[in-house]
C-alpha cells in the first residue's frame, strides 16, 4: 500500500485538513505495512515544509516555481498525475476542499482510477478499503469499495482526527515540464472577504436563521461569533431574503459543515437545513418554538427569544472571557 | 453555438429517504422525483447562452423511463432537443460520464453544461470527469460566466472567497447556485414540452468503478437538554460550553 497525499496550500499555510488527510494516511499505513507520500505544490513553500514533516509522511515531495503560485486545475493535475505514476502510488487522499474537489475527478478520469468523494470513514477489512460516506444530503449513509487499481479519496474536513507523529521524512524536489498549454486554465485573481472565516472550515459555527427578524440584528451573530472564534452561518431563508451573502448559506443547497460546535439562533430546522449541518459534533439550539424540528437534532437548547438569550450570552461570555 | 446541457433525476429535497429492499439503494416509492435543482441552473445558463450568442442547446440525460421527466423540464424551459441514453442499471459518476461522453463526442458542443453535483449521491464529479475524458478544460462551481471569442471566464466559490478562472472554448462548466435565476417555464412551453419528441438510444456496456456495500440510515440522537426557556438559562450554556464542551 503506498498511499499519496495531495497537501493543500493557500497564501503560505498549510490546510489544516490535508494535515487531517496526511495523519490518517499515515494511521492506515503504520498497521498495514505502508508508505506515505505527501506532494506540495505552491510558489514558494520553504517555510512550511516544517509544519508538514510532523504528521507522519515517509516522503515528502515539493514542487515549488512562481508559476505554481495560483491554481491552475490543468498544470496541477498533470504534475500530480505524472507523480503518482512515477510514485507507483495506488491510494489517493485529497482533502474535500472547494480546490480537492476540484482536482479530485481530474485525476480519476486520466488514470481510470474510482473517486470516492467526501468519505467519512474509511477502514480497511479483510484487505479492502471500506468507505462509509453520506448520500442523500445525509439522510442515509452508504459504505462502498472502489474496485479499480488506483483509487481516489477525498475526506471531509473536520472529520479526520489530526496526529502529529515523528518520522523523519525525505524530502525530494520535483520540477515538471510544462508548456503553456497545461496552463489552458488558470486562476487569474483571488477575492478573499478580509478577516472572515468561512463555515466551511470553522470549528465553529454561529447560524442566524430568518428568526432574526432582519440584517440589522445579524451584529448579535457576529459579536457572538468574535467572542468564539467562529465563523458567522445562515440559513437559505435569509439569504434568498438578502440578509447574508450565499457563501454563508449551510443546508443542502449551500455548504456541508462539520464543526465541533455548532450554534442555530432562530433556524426552524428545515430537513435541506439540518443536511448541511447534521455531522456537527455538538448542537446548540436558541429558538423561541418549542416545538421547532431543529430541537430534534440539538445536543443543548434553549427554548426562547434570540433578542433576549443573545445579548444576555454575549454580555456573560465577555465577563466569562475577561473580554 | 452549440451548446449541451446534462441533466440528472433525483427525489426531491424534502423526500424521507427509506432504505430499499436490497439494503443497497434507496426505496423509490412514494418519492417525488425532480430536475437536480443545480441542473436548473445549468439549463438557465444554457437559454442565456443561446439568447446571447444563437445557436442550439441540447439536453442529455443517462438513466430510466422516468429521466425523461427532467428532459421535459429542461423542454419546458425553452431547451431545442434532447436525448435520453436508456439504461435500467445503477450506474456510477464514472459510468455515467463514459456514456455521455459517446453522445457529446457526436455533437461537438462548444460549452457543455452540468450541475455542481447531483444531490441523490452528492459525488460532484460528471462533469469534471466528461471534461477529461473529452481533454477539453473544465471550471467547476462556478457562480458566474462571461464568454468573448474563445476566452472564458468564471467566478467560482472557495472557502472564504472567491477566484476568477481563465480558460478557453471548448469548455465544461458545473453550476452553482447564484449563477443565475432559473426561469418558471409558462404554459406554452410547457404545453409544447408535452408532444415534443426526445430521442432516445441506447447505452452501450459500462462497469462501474465503486461497488456499493450496503446502505443504512445515519444514527439517531439521543434526546437533547433543553437549558431552560429563556434569558436565565445563559449561565448554564456557557457552564456546558466551559465543562462539557471544553471550547470556551
Ligand atoms: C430545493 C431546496 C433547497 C433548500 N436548501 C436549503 C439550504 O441549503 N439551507 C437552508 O437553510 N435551507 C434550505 N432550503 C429552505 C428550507 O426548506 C427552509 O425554508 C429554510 O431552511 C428556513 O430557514 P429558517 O429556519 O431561517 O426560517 P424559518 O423556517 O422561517 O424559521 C425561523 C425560526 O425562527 C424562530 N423564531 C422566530 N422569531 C424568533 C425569536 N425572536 N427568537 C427565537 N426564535 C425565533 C421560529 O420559531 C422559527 O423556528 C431549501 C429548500 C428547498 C426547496
Ligand atoms: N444520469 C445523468 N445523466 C445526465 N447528467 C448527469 C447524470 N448524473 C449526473 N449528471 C450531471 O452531472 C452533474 C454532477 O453529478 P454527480 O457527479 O453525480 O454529483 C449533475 O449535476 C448533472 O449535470
Amino acid at each position: 500500500m503506498k498511499i499519496l497525499v495531495y497537501i493543500e496550500q493557500r497564501e503560505n499555510s498549510i490546510k489544516k485538513s490535508s494535515l487531517e488527510a496526511l495523519s490518517y494516511a499515515n494511521l492506515l499505513a503504520s498497521s498495514n505495512n505502508g508508505e506515505v507520500v505527501a506532494v506540495i505544490i505552491g510558489g514558494d513553500l520553504n517555510n512550511q515544509l516544517n509544519e508538514l514533516s510532523k504528521y507522519g509522511a515517509n516522503k515528502i515531495i515539493v514542487c515549488q516555481d512562481p508559476k505554481f503560485e495560483k491554481y491552475s486545475s490543468s498544470a496541477y493535475s498533470k504534475i500530480l498525475i505524472d507523480i503518482i505514476k512515477k510514485e507507483n502510488a495506488n491510494i489517493i487522499f485529497l482533502s474535500a476542499t472547494s480546490l480537492g474537489k476540484d482536482l479530485a475527478p481530474r485525476l480519476a478520469a486520466k488514470l481510470d482510477a474510482g473517486l470516492c468523494s467526501d468519505c467519512t470513514s474509511i477502514v480497511i477489512e479483510n484487505n479492502d478499503m471500506i468507505i462509509t460516506r453520506p448520500v442523500y444530503a445525509g439522510k442515509a449513509l452508504i459504505d462502498v469499495k472502489l474496485k479499480s487499481e488506483i483509487k481516489i479519496y477525498t475526506l471531509r474536513p473536520n472529520v479526520f482526527p489530526l496526529k502529529e507523529v515523528t518520522i523523519n521524512a525525505q524530502k525530494e524536489e520535483y520540477k515538471p515540464e510544462l508548456t503553456d498549454l497545461d496552463f489552458i486554465s488558470f486562476v487569474k485573481e483571488i477575492t478573499l472577504s478580509k478577516g472572515k472565516k468561512d463555515v466551511a472550515e470553522a470549528d465553529i459555527i454561529v447560524t442566524g436563521g430568518r428568526g432574526m427578524k432582519g440584517p440589522e440584528h445579524f451584529h448579535l451573530i457576529e459579536e457572538l461569533a468574535d467572542l468564539l472564534g467562529a465563523a458567522v452561518g445562515a440559513s437559505r431563508s435569509v439569504v434568498d431574503a438578502g440578509w447574508r451573502p450565499h457563501s454563508e448559506q449551510v443546508g443542502q443547497t449551500g455548504k456541508t459543515v462539520s464543526p465541533t460546535l455548532y450554534i442555530a439562533c432562530g433556524v426552524s430546522g428545515a430537513i435541506q437545513h439540518i443536511a448541511g449541518m447534521s455531522s456537527s459534533k455538538h448542537i446548540i439550539a436558541i429558538n423561541k418554538d418549542k416545538d421547532a424540528p431543529i430541537f430534534q437534532y440539538a445536543d443543548y437548547g434553549i427554548v426562547g427569544d434570540v433578542f433576549e438569550v443573545l445579548p444576555e450570552l454575549i454580555k456573560e461570555l465577555k465577563v466569562f472571557l475577561g473580554k | 453555438m452549440k451548446i449541451a446541457v446534462c441533466v440528472s433525476h433525483v427525489p426531491d429535497t424534502t423526500s424521507k429517504i427509506i432504505v430499499g429492499q436490497d439494503g443497497k439503494n434507496i426505496d423509490p416509492n412514494g418519492l417525488t422525483f425532480i430536475i437536480n435543482p443545480y441542473d436548473e441552473f445549468a439549463v438557465e445558463e444554457a437559454l442565456r447562452l443561446k439568447e446571447k450568442f444563437t445557436g442550439e442547446v441540447v439536453v442529455l440525460s443517462v438513466g430510466k423511463d422516468f429521466v425523461k421527466e427532467s428532459i421535459k423540464k429542461a423542454y419546458a424551459m425553452g431547451v431545442d432537443k434532447g436525448i435520453w441514453i436508456k439504461t435500467e442499471a445503477e450506474l456510477d459518476s464514472h459510468s455515467t460520464a463514459k456514456l455521455l461522453v459517446e453522445q457529446l463526442n457526436i455533437i461537438k458542443p462548444d460549452i457543455i453544461l452540468f450541475g455542481k453535483q447531483s444531490i441523490d449521491y452528492d459525488s460532484g464529479q460528471v462533469g469534471i470527469l466528461v471534461a477529461e475524458m473529452l481533454n477539453i478544460p473544465s471550471v467547476s462551481v462556478v457562480t458566474k460566466l462571461e464568454i468573448n471569442d474563445n476566452k472564458v471566464s468564471c467566478e467560482r466559490e472557495i472557502e472564504g472567497g472567491k477566484e476568477t478562472v481563465e480558460t478557453k472554448l471548448p469548455v465544461v462548466i458545473t453550476a452553482q447556485k447564484g449563477l443565475n435565476e432559473p426561469r418558471y417555464p409558462n404554459l406554452k412551453g410547457i404545453m409544447a414540452a408535452k408532444s415534443k419528441p426526445i430521442q432516445e438510444v441506447a447505452s452501450t456496456s459500462v462497469e462501474n468503478k465503486i461497488e456499493i456495500l450496503k446502505m443504512k440510515k445515519p444514527e439517531s440522537k439521543s434526546k437533547g437538554r433543553i437549558l431552560g426557556s429563556d434569558a436565565s438559562a445563559v449561565k448554564e450554556l456557557i457552564n456546558v460550553l466551559h465543562n462539557e464542551l471544553k471550547l470556551v
